[in-house]
């Protein structure tokens, strides 16, 4: 229940991708193209280890081997893989402290909103209550500009950095884990980041820490021509706690860019992890020119007893989405959950869904998944449930429900389940609906503007997943769908 | 000058003509009760007044507090001071009752200028009203209308009224479906909300809320225009006599 609604048509039209600037900063990018010594130079500019240039360089050469995987609900233009900048990053050291961040940096993160101040608890004087600490981790192109309380977390035992430092501080828990959830060659996109991965975040939370705030990675896509390919490697060890949060957007550029990341996290016994993400990459405009394809591969496993790892995303942005946040439940009584919120308008694509893989007893999941189509755009739910012959015991809940706005638009349902347990139970509801006239007149009637209403009858609508979202992103991920629904009433 | 205006009214709905040639005058602090067979067409006129897409105006007139409606949005009409109790009001899933109230009335604040109630206030204001109303305040945090009895809709949509505090509200067969405790609510909720500056139309098929709210005159509308207008009485003789004696007034 925001105040600065727009409540006029004027204040409507004005509405637009809030985030659609560039910021002018000098930046230092690799020339397009894809080879061995790109490669090279990636891991060179990082310093990396011998063994994770090798690691880079043996994905590469899969990937030439592989083909883009055809079988999803989108539709694109052939991507010209060597037109494409692997590296961009603003020109200069990694800043030390915030004082060396450029300030036309410091200027994007503000008008963006992301706080990499952190707040200062000052003796005898509250803070705010309403501004929750948050951690955030802020990924500039292919580079992380800054993480901030990392001291704070230090103390606590936890390691919260970008994902090149890691591989110098922590070597050997990168070592240990990468690849270890997503394997290389698991689908093209997932070997091209393998191979061209740029930064991303490293979080390793110690056993028994309950981590002390939110983490966050803030990921801005900035230069053109070049795509985003960031790395992200969550290990929460026997008994800890942690939830992070994961944001995107990107300038309105008349060129597709993509972006191909890879998430792994890791749940060792009793540890839990809750990753949510709010994803704005820049859609296109209206008529479908630009936008960012978003293929990304994020899966977790939790491989301890009674580990637990929660998916919940809310998707409004981006040309294409194709995303399946997926859990593969090893350890006996672990959970995966997936709650998802997934938007398309105008002609945007989203291809999404998940993959909950059983394998240990007694294991359990949950599937929540609200596609809201308007306009011309095309939403499908795409989702596996798989009960290997060990999971005795197993259940899952699926519940799809799609909303539609207008006649234009498409909703599509693709549930497997392959099951290989007579125990199994597997259960799964699905709704089509739209918004009909009569809810929208009873809202005008009562004094409600059209453009409102549906915010609000969609906002109703995904009620469930944003219960499931940290209570700041709640309110930021109902104000984006406000934003995204723009111009979906006739 | 009165405050809702109905004149010569004719509607059309898709190529059917439903009304033709309503006159209604409603004047600060009246009870009007329009009563009908069904399908005589009290919502069409009812709808068409709060102005629902679909309803044509062919001809006719249609005025609040002298300001022309037909030309107006149905948001404008709700903040010229309109409201409709539907006959069958409809369910938003997952937007709670309080959401939904505090958007209509904060939609309403604005248009005269004034600045959002915090939640804190407004839910004190809502708390009191449903006490006052024997409302079970659970309803608040539920949906709106979502799994609601047919009678907690009607309440609700009673509740609502008393929230936006209009100049002339249209009430739908708000007693139709009730039981007895409450018709006794929505009976309260509409004397409660009454006074000398405001008006109430009723439609209903039924004595028994007149017999708690009572109508000032009660008109019998038939194939589409108003055929007998009378004080309370009349709808006593409805009661006991039907509408056949009316319909051959009306024949050809
Ligand atoms: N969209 C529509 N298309 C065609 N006919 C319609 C439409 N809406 C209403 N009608 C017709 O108009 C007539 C009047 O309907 P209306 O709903 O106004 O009756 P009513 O007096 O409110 O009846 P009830 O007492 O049953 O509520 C009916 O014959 C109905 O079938
Ligand atoms: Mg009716």
């Amino acid at each position: 229940m925001s105040n600065n609604i727009a409540t006029t048509p004027e204040e409507l039209i004005s509405k637009e991708y809030t985030a659609g600037f560039v910021t002018d900063i000098e930046t230092e990018t690799l020339p397009p193209g894809l080879s061995e010594e790109v490669v090279r130079e990636i891991s060179r500019k990082k310093a990396e280890p011998e063994w994770l240039t090798e690691w880079r360089l043996d994905a590469l050469r899969r990937w030439e081997k592989m083909e883009e995987p055809t079988w999803a609900h989108v539709k694109f233009p052939p991507i010209d893989y060597q037109a494409i900048s692997y590296f961009a990053a603003p020109k200069g050291d990694k800043p030390k402290s915030l004082d060396e961040v450029d300030p036309e940096l410091l200027r994007t993160y503000k008008k963006l909103g992301i706080p990499l101040h952190e707040q200062k608890i000052l003796a005898g004087v509250e803070e705010e209550p309403s501004q929750p600490r948050v951690a955030v981790d802020a990924v500039f192109d292919s580079v992380s500009i800054t993480t901030t309380f990392k001291e704070t977390l230090k103390e606590h035992g936890v390691v919260f950095c970008s994902f090149s430092e890691a591989v110098q501080s922590h070597p050997d828990l990168v070592k240990k884990y990468l690849g270890s959830v997503v394997p290389k060659t698991d689908n093209f996109y997932a070997a091209l980041n393998s191979a061209v991965f740029s930064d991303g975040s490293f979080v390793y939370v110690p056993k028994g820490v309950r981590c002390p705030m939110e983490l966050s990675t803030y990921f801005r896509i900035n230069a053109e021509n070049t795509g985003q390919f960031e790395r992200t490697l969550i290990i929460a060890d026997e008994g800890s706690y942690v939830s992070y949060l994961e944001g995107c957007t990107a300038p309105m550029r008349d060129e597709n860019q993509l972006h191909a990341a890879v998430v792994e996290l890791i749940a060792l016994d009793d540890a839990q992890i809750k990753y949510s993400t709010v994803q704005n990459w820049y859609p296109g405009d209206e008529n479908g020119v630009g936008g960012i394809y978003n293929f990304v591969t994020k899966r977790g496993t939790c491989r301890g007893a009674r580990s637990h790892i929660s998916w919940t995303q809310v998707e409004t942005g981006s040309a294409i989405t194709w995303k399946y946040p997926s859990v593969i439940l090893r350890g006996d009584d672990s959970i995966g959950e997936f709650y998802s919120v997934a938007l398309t308008n105008n002609r945007q694509q989203a291809d999404t869904g998940t993959k909950m893989t059983h394998i240990g007893r007694n294991t359990k999941s949950t599937i929540i998944s609200k596609g809201i189509s308007a306009g011309h755009s095309s939403n499908a739910y795409r989702g596996l449930v798989r009960m290997n012959p060990g999971a005795r015991d197993a259940r899952n809940y699926t519940q799809c429900d799609s909303l539609l706005i207008g006649s234009e638009c498409a909703a599509h349902t693709f549930p497997y389940i392959e099951s290989r347990r007579q125990d199994a139970i597997v259960e799964h509801e699905a709704t089509t609906t739209r918004v009909s006239d009569d809810q929208l007149f009873m809202c005008r009637q009562r004094g409600i503007e059209p453009e409102k209403a549906v915010s609000m009858i969609v906002n109703g609508f995904c009620r469930d997943v944003f219960r499931e979202l940290p209570m700041e992103f709640a309110v930021e991920a109902s104000k984006l769908l406000e934003v995204s629904l723009e111009g979906a009433v006739g | 000058m009165s405050l809702l205006e109905v004149s010569d009214l004719h509607v059309r709905v898709a190529d059917r003509e439903i009304l033709n040639g309503v006159n209604l005058e409603v004047n600060p602090g009246e009870i009007h009760a329009i009563m009908g067979p069904n399908g005589s067409g009290k919502s069409t006129l009812t709808n068409t007044i709060a102005g629902q897409e679909g309803y044509i105006v062919e001809n006719g007139d249609l005025r609040l507090n002298g300001t022309n409606l037909v030309e107006l949005e149905p948001e404008e009409r709700s903040y010229a001071g309109l409201f409709l109790a539907f006959q069958y009001p409809v369910e938003i899933p997952g937007v709670t009752n309080m959401e939904f109230l505090k958007t209509a009335v904060d939609s309403h604040r604005k248009q005269r200028g004034e600045t959002a109630l915090s939640s804190v206030e407004f839910i004190k204001n809502m708390r009191a009203l449903v006490t006052k109303l024997d409302f079970n305040p659970e309803f608040l945090k539920r949906g709106v209308n979502e799994s609601f009895s047919g009678g907690e809709k009607k309440r609700n949509e009673i509740l609502q009224m008393l929230c936006l505090d209009p100049k002339v509200a249209l009430l739908d067969e708000t007693d139709s479906g009730l039981d007895i405790d409450a018709l006794q609510v929505v009976a309260k909720g509409i004397n409660e909300f009454r006074d000398s500056n405001n008006a109430v139309v009723l439609v209903t098929h039924y004595q028994r809320l007149l017999n708690h709210v009572v109508p000032d005159y009660v008109h019998v509308l038939l194939n589409g225009t108003i055929v007998k207008s009378g004080d309370a009485s009349l709808a006593l003789d409805l009661e006991r006599m039907g509408y056949a004696w009316l319909e051959q007034d009306s024949g050809p």
